[in-house]
């Protein structure tokens, strides 16, 4: 299931390619793309465990950048 | 300017960077002239600077030092707002202890003036990044935000999505439509400029098909829905937007990459280079001062936000333009592809067969007609054709004997009409004048005797020599498939100056050629497929580019296709390629550009002929220049079509 969210308050490059990557290594996801630009999450995962995969990633963004929401 | 350009966070910044400034350049002035260090004597002297400066810092430089605070206890060295301020804070401890040894006073000014200029940097960042946000957000006005259904009499304003197939809306003069569909009544002008990037007026009436997005200008019309929101034109190019920077390119993921590592390098040498020369030469206030300059340009963020940045404003300038493309990599792809693949018909051609030649002119009339009443009965696109040609009223009392793949005879008392092709005529032993045009031939024979053939052909598209002229130029292969025979294929590929082509192939041939290229090409080489999206969506999901052109409501081309031309015109081939062109050239510039700077920098900084103001300028100058360097990409000259 593909899906995107929108990332409120993200305010550095660097941290979105860092969210990118801790997001890419969590298990189930198969593919992730954090856009600076646009402030959007595109995640790719499993469908059956998808909310338990976007609890992760919400807890992932919140440690590398604590300013940023995910808009669930 | 009346419009909101700068967002309430914004507008909070640059006030605090003005208060700041204006309170640094006071406080500056003032110690430059009555040196503010010698006011209070003794080992207390700093004081009264310091105390002055930390309130310019604190000013400028609070959320970074909260951040800062709260990353370390997440144990993250390595983030730029701690270094930031351990650099700055690294210069006023320098400071106070030069001031505590009774030495000359001086470092206070620097570390507020990096604090200001690193704000100033972040300030410009975010101002560019909105503004180019905005610019894509306004191609996003297209969602439309609600429909007129249509229940019995009654009218309900309702959200797009719950509408189902088959529901009939009505659209009013200066709403967007929301969905596509089937004019059922009335009729009206169109803005199709959202979805072609050309204000051009389109006329519908009754029975034409109508694509979301578009808006309606002139008088009320009612349409039945035919595709529900999730699969309308609209919803389909907004996804693909918003999908657009998700897509990253090489350029993209080799700054990220650099970004990783470049900060704990700069990081890690500025702590050898804080302590080596120290214990070796033991002036430990130059070099830590050096090591601290190195911190001041250990961000790597205006670099990172450069590229994707061009990238973006590349995208965004395409689709100002009517060329959707789904990510920068296409974008990057494009400005190297070097083979071009050309579907001819509906491409190349415009798709729709029409009477080209009539010979022998004179008897145009007749031969006219002739055909027609042996056509008369046939449903062929052929048939129709010479049908529509003639437009008159046909003679009827003919028997009509359809000879499949050759053509039709036909007869009544008094005399015998053949219509056909070549095979025809030389079954019925009648003598005829071979014709090898680019089209179909038909012949026409009456009792035996050869009266004359209509030509009737695909029309070329006006641009099309023009474009295939300057991608040759450009020093790229062009290459046609055709269904047509050899003979027809290599004299249209002369036509229109091709390169190369491929001739009889039936549609599923089609996919396999572009296979056979992909596979006997050469490393470097960008095979680009360009077709109209009917039935070829295999080909264009098998070739590195797919760019599917002129036919926005086909589902499966904006799924497969990587570009989609909103428009039937082969210019924007061109213009895309320019556009990727640019864009690629200022990723390019900003790259070694940006790197340059920094590493001439941190190399001035270690050997000491710089000191920290330089840094942070430096810094942030090619920051603000790289941003600069990258809007441009939005400024590019549309070529007259």
């Amino acid at each position: 299931m593909r899906k995107i969210f929108v990332l409120e308050d993200l305010d550095c490059v660097n941290c979105a390619n860092k969210m990118e990557n801790a997001i890419k290594k969590i298990e189930g996801v198969e593919f992730a793309s954090v856009s600076f630009i646009t402030q959007r999450l595109t995640l790719e995962a499993d469908e059956k465990k998808f909310d338990e995969i976007i609890k992760k990633v919400v807890k992932t963004c919140k440690h590398i950048e604590p300013d940023c929401k995910v808009i669930l | 300017m009346k419009e909101k350009s700068l967002t309430r966070k914004e507008k909070r910044n640059l006030i605090r960077i003005i208060v700041a400034l204006t309170l640094f350049i006071i406080i500056f002035t003032l110690d430059k002239i009555f040196v503010l260090g010698n006011i209070l004597t003794g080992n207390f002297s700093w004081l009264l600077p310091f105390c002055l400066y930390l309130l310019v810092y604190i000013i400028i430089g609070y959320d970074i030092i909260f951040r800062a605070t709260r990353n370390i206890f997440h144990g993250k060295i390595f983030d730029e707002n701690f270094l930031m301020v351990f650099a700055t804070l690294g210069a006023f401890a320098l400071a106070i202890t030069k001031g505590v040894m009774g030495q000359e006073i001086e470092g206070f000014d620097e570390a507020c003036a990096v604090l200001i200029f690193y704000q100033v940097g972040e300030f410009f960042q975010s101002y560019a990044t909105n503004k180019s946000r905005k610019s894509i957000s306004k191609l996003m006005d297209i969602r439309p935000d609600y429909a007129n259904l249509k229940v019995g009499e009654n009218i309900d304003k309702v959200d797009p999505s719950i509408i189902k197939i088959g529901d009939i809306i009505v659209i009013n003069p200066g709403e967007k439509i929301p969905l596509d569909g089937i004019v059922i009544k009335g009729t009206t002008t169109l803005d199709t400029k959202a979805l072609t990037g050309e204000s051009f007026p389109k006329e519908v009436k009754d029975g034409d098909e109508i694509l979301s997005g578009c808006v309606n200008i002139q008088s009320q019309i009612e349409v039945k829905v035919t595709k529900i929101f999730y699969d309308s034109t609209v919803n389909k190019i907004l996804e693909l937007v918003e999908n657009a920077a998700s897509q990253k390119s090489k350029a993209e993921n080799f700054i990220t990459k650099f970004a990783k590592y470049y900060t704990p390098i700069v990081v890690s040498v500025a702590v050898l280079l804080a302590i080596v020369p120290s214990l070796i030469t033991s002036n430990w206030f130059t070099w830590i001062y050096r090591a601290l300059s190195f911190l001041v340009v250990s961000c790597p963020c205006a670099l990172v936000i450069s590229i994707p940045l061009s990238f973006f404003a590349g995208i965004g300038t395409s689709s100002k333009n009517g060329i959707l493309i789904k990510g920068s990599n296409y974008l990057e792809k494009l400005n190297s592809a070097n083979i071009y693949i050309f579907d001819k018909t509906g491409t190349l051609t415009k798709g729709n067969f029409t009477v080209t030649k009539v010979f022998p002119k004179e008897n145009g009339e007749e031969i006219l007609k002739l055909a027609s009443i042996a056509e008369n009965a046939s449903s062929h696109p052929i048939a129709k054709c010479i049908l529509n040609y003639y437009n008159k009223p046909i003679p009827s009392g003919y028997t009509l004997t359809n000879i499949g793949g050759k053509g039709v005879i036909a007869s009544n008392s008094h005399e015998t009409i053949y219509c056909g092709n070549a095979e025809l005529m030389q079954e019925n032993k009648i003598e005829y004048p071979h014709q090898d045009g680019t089209g179909t031939v038909v012949y026409v024979a009456k009792n035996d005797t050869f009266i004359g053939y209509i030509l009737i052909s695909d029309q070329i598209k006006d641009e099309t020599k023009d474009v295939i002229s300057k991608l040759n130029s450009y020093g790229c292969k062009t290459i046609m498939l055709t269904g047509d025979n050899k003979n027809v294929a290599e004299k249209v590929a002369k036509g229109i100056g091709i390169s190369d082509y491929k001739a009889s192939l039936l549609p599923q041939d089609k996919v396999d050629e572009i296979e056979n290229i992909m596979n006997t090409k050469q490393q470097k080489d960008i095979v680009c497929f360009v077709g109209d999206g009917i039935n070829d969506a295999p080909s264009l999901m098998r070739s590195d580019i797919g760019i599917a052109m002129g036919n926005v409501g086909s589902d499966a081309a904006i799924e497969a296709a990587d570009i989609v031309l909103m428009k039937d015109d082969l210019n924007g081939i061109i213009l895309a390629k320019k556009i990727a062109k640019k864009t690629l050239k200022i990723v390019k510039q900003n790259i070694v550009f940006s790197i340059a700077i920094k590493i001439a920098i941190l190399a001035l900084s270690a050997v000491g002929i710089t000191n920290m103001w330089f840094a942070v300028f430096g810094d942030v100058g090619v920051a603000v220049l790289a941003i600069l360097n990258a809007m441009r990409v939005n400024k590019i000259k549309k070529t007259k079509s």
